[in-house]
């Protein structure tokens, strides 16, 4: 369906994507992972055609978007991060003037209807946009994306500066809209991609640095071997137990205080269960323990894990990235 | 185009913008009007009329392009128009003809001056109605001229004010260009500078003479700088 291939985006001499490559299939949910600068909105950009590239092709459904930009554009649904509403106008208005402008050739006054059914905007259709909030604007803003039901729906970090059950909701719209369309959705949450993607990628400083299937990437992260722990007992001692026990890489003291508790951020080895082992050793010093959990991975250490999880069978499968995965694992490796 | 066009149209009319361009340009040439023929009487003409009306586009036309792609910039609306499957060219044709056309309703509106005149003008000395029409088709043209080098400018800066100041500065430099040739003692670059002056051409209109290589001197620069504006477009996007 998408297709993009060697993908290079230059401004002066910084290179803000270098050389990427990946294909979306049909009807697929694909995140698009990677912290904020990481180019994500520049590879957003390009596939809408609203930028060009400095070298590679972009082709949607086997059309070139520079060749034929009309045609392509035709295909794509596109949220920007900032939503393009004019704020002078009512929903009914702006959405008509999309309607016009993405030139539909579909039952005017049904579609735009079911449109507003799909995102919950149906009673506020006849307010202006200017009186709206951030959440209903939003919508507005998928609602557009969603006129004229193109095959391809890309939403550019569509669930940043919302509320919590915002977030949800417009994830279970995604979701669902995942069932009848191909969907491109860029974030810097991971746990919005877990919760919504078929598949990940991964990009920083402008190079993919992985592309999996998501519960490749949710085992890489349930690997996790952090673990905060929160004990009674004397803080010297403890420390000193905890870095000198066995099955334990790394430990330290964090400024974390409950009571005469302690919070202390423990490494297990890789492979190694260290929590039952811990808990019996506790026990027989006996400082108690009251709290054990797992430390969520934050993008840097799931980029880590990645690189580190990688392995001779991804190289291979991806022998196209593999000048750049090399660079980066050589980076990583040093963690 | 048609979709940019209405939107424009409406956005006029939905913000103050098009209201505020409409009472300005029609008082300002009512009391223009009434200035230069009813109370001079007999020593009235109409070449003063559409003389100072002719300057005094320079501050009536940014109000109708200021905000055309400087506004779209700023709220990230472009995004939207740009990944649209429309041409560039599309895009900035719906905007011209939507400032065009309530340039040109304005100043036809404003024509309505000229019934006093038929009206109340002594017996035999009724004005030429050759010479009115022509000055106003005159006049739709230089509009023209200076509309498409207020969206050129605005498609340039998110600032609005910014645009229009320099809209302003930009057409009055190519207004009084020709008086300011004669003090250059240099004849081709006079000639030059001559040649590009907006009001030396209108002027032949002012006299009563309809011409036709000024019509298609402003319709070439408004098409050039109509071109520019998509340019513009092009150019960001590469770079």
């Amino acid at each position: 369906m998408i297709k993009i291939e060697n993908l290079v985006k230059r401004y002066g001499g910084n290179y803000a994507l270098d050389d990427i490559s990946f294909t979306v299939n049909e009807g697929e949910i694909v995140g698009f992972l990677g912290p904020n600068g990481a180019g994500k909105s520049t590879t957003m950009n390009i596939l809408t055609g609203f930028l060009s590239s400095t070298s590679g092709t972009v082709t949607i459904n086997g059309i070139d978007i520079l060749e034929e930009p009309k045609k392509a554009k035709e295909l794509i649904g596109f949220l920007p991060e900032q939503p393009p509403l004019y704020l002078d106008m009512t929903v009914e208005e702006y959405l008509n003037f999309v309607y016009d402008l993405k030139g539909c050739k579909l039952n005017r006054y049904k579609h735009l209807r079911e449109v507003c059914e799909v995102v919950k905007i149906t009673d506020v259709y006849k307010r202006l946009i200017r009186n709206l909030s951030k959440g209903y604007r939003q919508r507005v803003g998928i609602a557009q994306a969603l006129i004229g039901n193109p095959k391809i729906i890309i939403f550019d970090e569509p669930t940043v500066g919302l509320d919590p059950k915002q977030i949800i909701e417009i994830r279970n719209l995604i979701r669902t809209l995942g069932r009848d369309h191909t969907v491109i959705l860029s974030t810097h949450i991971l746990p919005e991609v877990q919760a919504v993607c078929d598949r990940i990628v991964v990009i920083n400083n402008g190079k993919i640095i992985a592309d999996e299937k998501t519960e490749d990437i949710t085992r890489a992260v349930q690997n996790n071997r952090r673990f905060n722990v929160k004990i009674c007992g004397p803080k010297k001692e403890v420390l000193a137990m905890l870095k000198a026990k066995t099955g334990i890489v790394y430990a330290e003291e964090l400024a974390e205080r409950d009571g005469d508790a302690t919070t202390y951020m423990i490494e297990s080895e890789p492979g190694v269960d260290i929590r039952k082992n811990l808990f019996y050793t506790l026990a027989e010093k006996g400082w108690p323990l009251i709290g054990l959990e797992g430390v969520g991975m934050n993008l840097e250490d799931i980029f880590i894990s990645l690189i580190d999880n990688g392995g001779e069978d991804n190289r291979r499968k991806r022998s196209r990235q593999q000048k750049s995965r090399i660079q980066i694992s050589e980076e990583g490796g040093d963690n | 185009m048609g979709a940019i066009y209405r939107r424009e149209m409406r956005a006029y009319f939905t913000t103050p913008i098009g209201y505020v361009f409409m009472i300005v340009f029609l008082m300002l040439a009512s009391s223009i009007f009434c200035l230069t023929t009813i109370q001079l009487g007999e020593r009235s003409n109409l070449f003063m009329y559409f003389t100072i009306l002719i300057f005094l586009l320079i501050i009536i036309i940014p109000i109708l392009t200021m905000k055309s792609f400087s506004e779209e910039k700023k709220m990230r609306t472009e995004q939207l128009l740009l990944t649209s499957p429309i041409s560039i060219a599309g895009m900035v044709a719906g905007k011209y003809f939507a400032a065009m056309t309530m340039y040109t309703g304005t100043l036809l509106v404003s024509a309505l001056n000229f019934y006093t005149i038929f009206k109340f003008a002594a017996e035999g000395s009724d004005p030429n109605v050759a010479s009115i029409v022509g000055n106003h088709i005159a006049l739709i043209l230089v509009g023209s001229v200076f509309i498409a080098i207020g969206i050129f400018i605005s498609s340039l800066t998110e600032n609005q004010l910014a645009a229009a100041i320099i809209t302003v500065a930009v057409i009055l430099v190519l207004l009084v260009s020709g008086f300011l040739a004669d003090l250059i003692p240099f004849y081709p670059i006079r000639m030059v500078v001559k040649w590009i002056s907006i009001f030396t051409r209108f002027s032949y209109f002012t006299y009563g003479i309809f011409d036709y290589s000024a019509v298609l001197y402003y319709l070439s620069i408004s098409f050039l700088f109509l071109f520019l504006t998509g340019r513009v477009f092009d150019k960001r996007r590469w770079g």
